[in-house]
């Protein structure tokens, strides 16, 4: 039975939602999880690949929702050319509709309320401060109170818009993803593939994730700007067929990805923004579960220390706290986004060129890297950045 | 930006997947996105065309005479005569 009113209303149940979700319960603070889907992990729209030492914060590696352990990348250049880096530590490719269960179930075991197949279509406003959320649950619309609001509503979020935040994303920031999982391919298990190029996927990548034997995630981004000419629904099919011309396919799924800078405002009128939502994305590699995990644990933090405090305006300190912990660091990957952008295929192929020249040992992504930077050297004041402080 | 034509922009029923990519881009709070309904807010959309170009799927179109009476919805399998 949903009570009328809670402490915190999280809206969206993905790794942000059930991170903040979790540690706002296990502050004290009374929690309600909105979901709009019938099922919390599903439909997965996500490449699945995180690094050990990224999801160990915040639950132990489990058999059940890795589909493959990982060692090592590999990048293609624009011509073909490999490189294969050396890594330090070990990724995993996920099963998201288990890990994402699994996240959803720690926060209710820390005593949050979850319901599913409940759609969020506005929020209970007073004197301009969000006061709850209207729902539709189970054809019934309802109106439930919350001090604060948090909006983990993915990259559709509309949450903070409501709230007076703006959350849209620019065009040349938002990468149109398209992904296909197919099976009855040869893949090597513990790789990790990446093709770069125009003709693969400009402005973005495209991936190819192994899901344990014969089985991978194929998908790829191309910058909206880009798409305008040619979707991503073509670039993929085009690859697929060239490459795996007898997969078979078992699932064919859109996304969108904000490869933005964290949003200006994420704490505004007792409303707060985590995930997706929030742009709390890796801004050169798209990833965004870990990021938005932390930013889901320090969103759900702040909120039950304002709660305890009984101080709604503490939830600012979240908007601090997060730009110090990853907030800056996501500005550097910008700006180093936005001088990769400019790369053309010939010096993508020049950069594996000298990549591959380089002894097996430096050939690590920082090595790579520096020869990056022989074609960009403005990149390496932003480098300097992220190492510096 | 008040848009002063009419409505341009089309969903084509039942091939969307949802994803939510266009809602990204929406600067209008125009589109709204449930599990498995899509639907336009034609008194806030402007037809600025950001949802068409983003759509992974080619799933929305722009009729620069106006989107009129295309169908919004899907109609029934099972058409009258019929039966299951």
């Amino acid at each position: 039975v949903i009570k009328e009113s809670y402490d915190v209303i999280v809206v969206g149940a993905g790794p942000a939602g059930s991170t903040a979700a979790r540690y706002a319960a296990a502050g004290g603070a009374s929690v309600l999880m909105l979901e709009k889907d019938r099922d919390v992990g599903y439909p997965v729209r996500c490449g699945e690949a995180v690094s050990h030492e990224g999801v160990v914060q915040f639950i132990e590696p489990d058999p059940k929702w890795i589909a493959s352990t990982v060692t090592k990348f590999r990048l293609v250049s624009p011509s073909g050319k490999e490189v294969v880096p050396r890594l330090d530590g070990v990724g995993y490719v996920l099963e998201r509709r288990i890990f994402d269960y699994e996240l959803a179930k720690i926060a209710a075991t820390e005593g949050a309320e979850v319901v599913t197949k409940a759609y969020v279509f506005d929020l209970i406003l007073e004197n301009g401060k969000a006061r709850g959320v209207k729902a539709l649950i189970k054809d019934e619309h309802v109106e439930i109170r919350a001090k604060l609001v948090i909006g983990a509503d993915g990259v559709e979020t509309r949450v903070g818009k409501w709230a007076g935040i703006d959350t849209t994303c620019h065009i040349r920031d938002m990468e149109s993803c398209a992904q296909m999982t197919i099976a009855g391919v040869e893949v090597e298990e513990d790789t990790l593939d990446f093709y770069f190029g125009d003709a693969v996927s400009p402005g973005g990548y495209l991936w190819i994730f192994p899901k344990g034997k014969n089985t991978a995630n194929v998908g790829l981004g191309v910058s909206v700007e880009l798409a305008k000419k040619k979707s991503a629904i073509r670039f993929l099919e085009e690859f697929v067929e060239r490459k795996f011309p007898n997969a078979a396919v078992l699932t064919h799924i859109a996304g969108g990805v904000p490869c933005a800078k964290t949003c200006e405002t994420i704490v505004k009128n007792n409303v707060m923004l985590v995930g997706d939502a929030a742009h709390q994305v890796n801004p050169v590699s798209g990833g965004g579960i870990v990021s938005g995990m932390i930013g889901g644990m320090i969103a759900g933090q702040v909120a039950a220390e304002a709660v305890r405090l009984k101080n709604l305006d503490h939830a600012a300190e979240y908007q601090k706290r997060w730009h110090k912990r990853l907030g800056w660091r996501h500005e550097v990957f910008y700006n180093i986004k936005e001088a990769i952008a400019d790369f053309s295929d010939e010096t993508l192929d020049s950069i594996a060129d000298h990549a591959l020249k380089l002894p097996e040992k430096k050939r690590t992504l920082g090595g790579i890297f520096r020869t990056a930077l022989w074609n960009k050297p403005s990149l390496l004041i932003d480098v300097a950045k992220v190492f510096i402080s | 930006m008040p848009k002063t034509g009419p409505l341009m922009i089309h969903i084509v029923p039942g091939k969307c997947d949802y994803c939510g990519c266009c809602v990204g881009v929406c600067p209008e709070d125009a589109i709204e996105l449930m599990e498995s309904k899509i639907s336009i807010i034609e008194d806030r959309c402007t037809n600025c065309r950001k949802c068409v170009w983003a759509c992974p799927w080619e799933v929305i179109e722009f009729h620069r005479e106006g989107v009129g009476t295309l169908p919004s919805t899907i109609t029934a399998l099972n058409t009258a005569g019929t039966t299951l």
